[in-house]
């Protein structure tokens, strides 16, 4: 199930072209966008299916009302743009129509974290997860790479009801094979070990894994569990981990209030209390930088995480 | 008709005082322009979902949700649930919940609203999906309170309206002028009105909204016309009780048991 060799891509483009797929095999699945269709690649499926396509213009709150519109008339309506508009911008719309009416509208909201890069603060969603993640009946999922990206897009079409999927700026490099089944039913067990539990999501997942060779070089072995789906959040896999490590590192390219890290403690609390590490944004905005040198200031590399872990492996 | 409607405002100041909360002054104002709508202009089947017709049927969207009791007594009283079940308004476990809600399931609720300025969009959204459908018989209604027009989100749907030619769309505005803080000329003016409408690409009509051929004539001209259509209905907020009318202190009140009582006389006529 993992890839052998390392492919970059852009998880954007993938989405783009899934839709598109998508679209050939089922004539109901509708498209809208915010003015971003050509950053979001929804242009993809707006040039093969101009009909089905609407762009909404700069205005997101409009563009949710039209969604939930478009699904009380039986679509299943996929609406795009940055996750920092996607979210906040129109979050009453969200709430109040789409997710109260259980409708079947999927928000795939790209350019989400701090790697937005350059654009800086306003641009960058650190509190995306959790504002959806708040929502009854909303299902919140952050794939960790192409592969997962495109299943996760497949499965969204074909499960009735609303969902937030949220994909980052960045290439991301291949961790998946073909052979990986997404399972929204549990967390993925990507490595084995039995000395601390790291959680994580999204494009950090490569580089917890990356970290993790260093962890072995020290002769720590850290078990990585991804958990792709935030909500509905499924304990088992981590409870089952938990149990045998007895400590928590996650590491998510969010805010460390509200997001994967929230939900993973308030997850233990409940199954399996024990102590939780959360890396991620800590109560800040962002700002700009170029990619790696913010994942670097904001402590989301390799490097980084490998430092913080040794630490906290230290803390008796 | 008149009859008819004095029926439905007994049951919205019945069902309002017996939840002790509700909204009687914006369900007055757009009551008559309700009871015309299902009367005579909408062609919405009473057996609901189990209708073979349904598909055909034509949506509304009361965007001022608060308004739901005006709404709620109408489809009662036109057959689509039973009459008895009007009391149980804002009762725990209720198909009538305080804004319509389409989670509750009551027969003849298309849509949840109650956050004001949304319902435009999913109006114009269930306009695209029929022509998407290829549906050229339902028409979408959207019915809209002119204070709720102060939220941004409506004007970014009717440029949508505009932009997508909806011809199957008709917006329809409760201009009753007030709001829970005042006026909403004093509040927050949205004059001129009409010719914003217009400067959105819409063909605007201007009625008395408590004159039942004007409803009626101007609802089925806009419904079989070709053009993007907005009817700005001139309404009086608290309709039909002498007390209630135009008093913006009636927006979100429930009468006690005696003003119900004067109520219910003065609408016993």
């Amino acid at each position: 199930m993992f890839s052998k060799n390392i492919e970059i891509k852009s998880p954007r483009n993938v989405y783009g072209d899934t839709l598109v797929e998508l679209g050939a095999k089922n004539p109901n699945i509708v498209v809208l966008d915010a003015d971003l269709s050509c950053s979001t690649q929804t242009c993809r499926f707006a040039k093969a299916y101009p009909e089905r396509f609407f762009n909404c213009g700069i205005a997101e709150q409009d563009m949710m009302g039209t969604a939930a519109g478009l699904a009380y008339g039986g679509k299943t309506v996929f609406a795009s743009t940055f996750a920092m508009f996607a979210t906040a911008r129109c979050l009453d719309q969200i709430r109040n129509t789409i997710c109260y009416s259980k409708l079947d509208v999927k928000i795939v909201a790209t350019h989400g974290g701090i790697t937005v890069g350059e654009d800086g603060a306003s641009h960058q969603a650190l509190e995306d997860i959790s504002y959806m993640r708040s929502i009854p009946d909303m299902k919140v999922i952050v794939p960790g790479d192409c592969e997962e990206v495109k299943q996760v897009i497949e499965y969204a079409a074909n499960t009735p009801g609303p969902m937030y999927i949220r994909i980052p700026r960045t290439n991301l490099k291949s961790v998946f094979s073909e052979e990986y089944k997404f399972n929204p039913a549990t967390g993925v067990k990507v490595k084995e070990g039995n000395d601390i539990t790291i959680v994580t999501n999204g494009e950090t997942l490569y580089e917890v894994i990356e970290a993790s060779k260093k962890l072995q070089e020290v002769g720590i072995e850290a078990e990585i569990l991804h958990y792709p789906v935030v909500k509905p959040f499924k304990h088992i896999a981590l409870k089952q981990s938990v149990q045998k490590t007895g400590k928590v590192v996650v590491v998510e390219n969010h805010s460390i209030i509200g997001g994967l890290g929230s939900a993973v403690c308030e997850s233990l609390c409940e199954h399996y209390p024990a102590r939780v590490y959360r890396i991620g944004t800590k109560d800040t905005f962002g700002q700009s930088g170029e990619q790696r040198q913010l994942m670097e200031f904001y402590g989301l590399t390799d490097k980084k995480i490998y430092e913080k872990i040794i630490e906290f492996m230290d803390v008796k | 008709m008149k009859t008819f409607t004095n029926k439905l405002r007994q049951d919205i100041i019945k069902m309002i005082h017996n939840a002790k909360s509700g909204h009687p002054g914006g369900a007055f104002s757009c009551v008559d322009i309700l009871a015309v709508l299902y009367k005579k202009v909408l062609n919405v089947p009473v057996e609901w979902d189990k209708s073979i017709d349904f598909n055909k049927r034509d949506r509304f969207v009361l965007s001022k949700g608060h308004a739901s009791t005006a709404l709620y007594a109408t489809l009662a009283h036109c057959g689509f649930f039973p009459v008895n079940m009007l009391m149980s308004f804002r009762m725990l476990g209720s198909k009538l919940q305080g804004h319509p809600s389409s989670r509750a399931q009551l027969p003849g609720i298309e849509v949840s609203t109650g956050s004001l300025g949304q319902g435009l969009s999913i109006g114009v959204g269930m306009a695209l999906a029929l022509r998407l459908d290829k549906n050229e018989t339902s028409k979408v209604f959207v019915l809209l309170g002119d204070g709720e027009m102060q939220e941004g989100s409506v004007w970014e749907s009717l440029m949508n309206a505009n932009n997508q030619k909806l011809n199957n769309l008709i917006v329809i505005i409760d201009k009753n002028e007030l709001q829970i803080d005042g006026r909403t000329c004093d509040i927050k003016s949205l004059e001129p009105l009409d010719e914003k409408l217009k400067a959105f690409g819409f063909s605007v009509y201007s009625i008395d909204g408590h004159n039942y051929d004007e409803i009626e004539h101007t609802l089925l001209e806009a419904k079989n016309s070709n053009k993007l259509c907005a009817i700005i209905a001139n309404t009086i907020k608290g309709k039909g009780v002498s007390f209630m009318e135009n008093n913006a202190g009636w927006h979100g009140k429930a009468p006690n048991d005696e003003q119900l009582a004067k109520a219910l006389e003065e609408l016993n006529v």
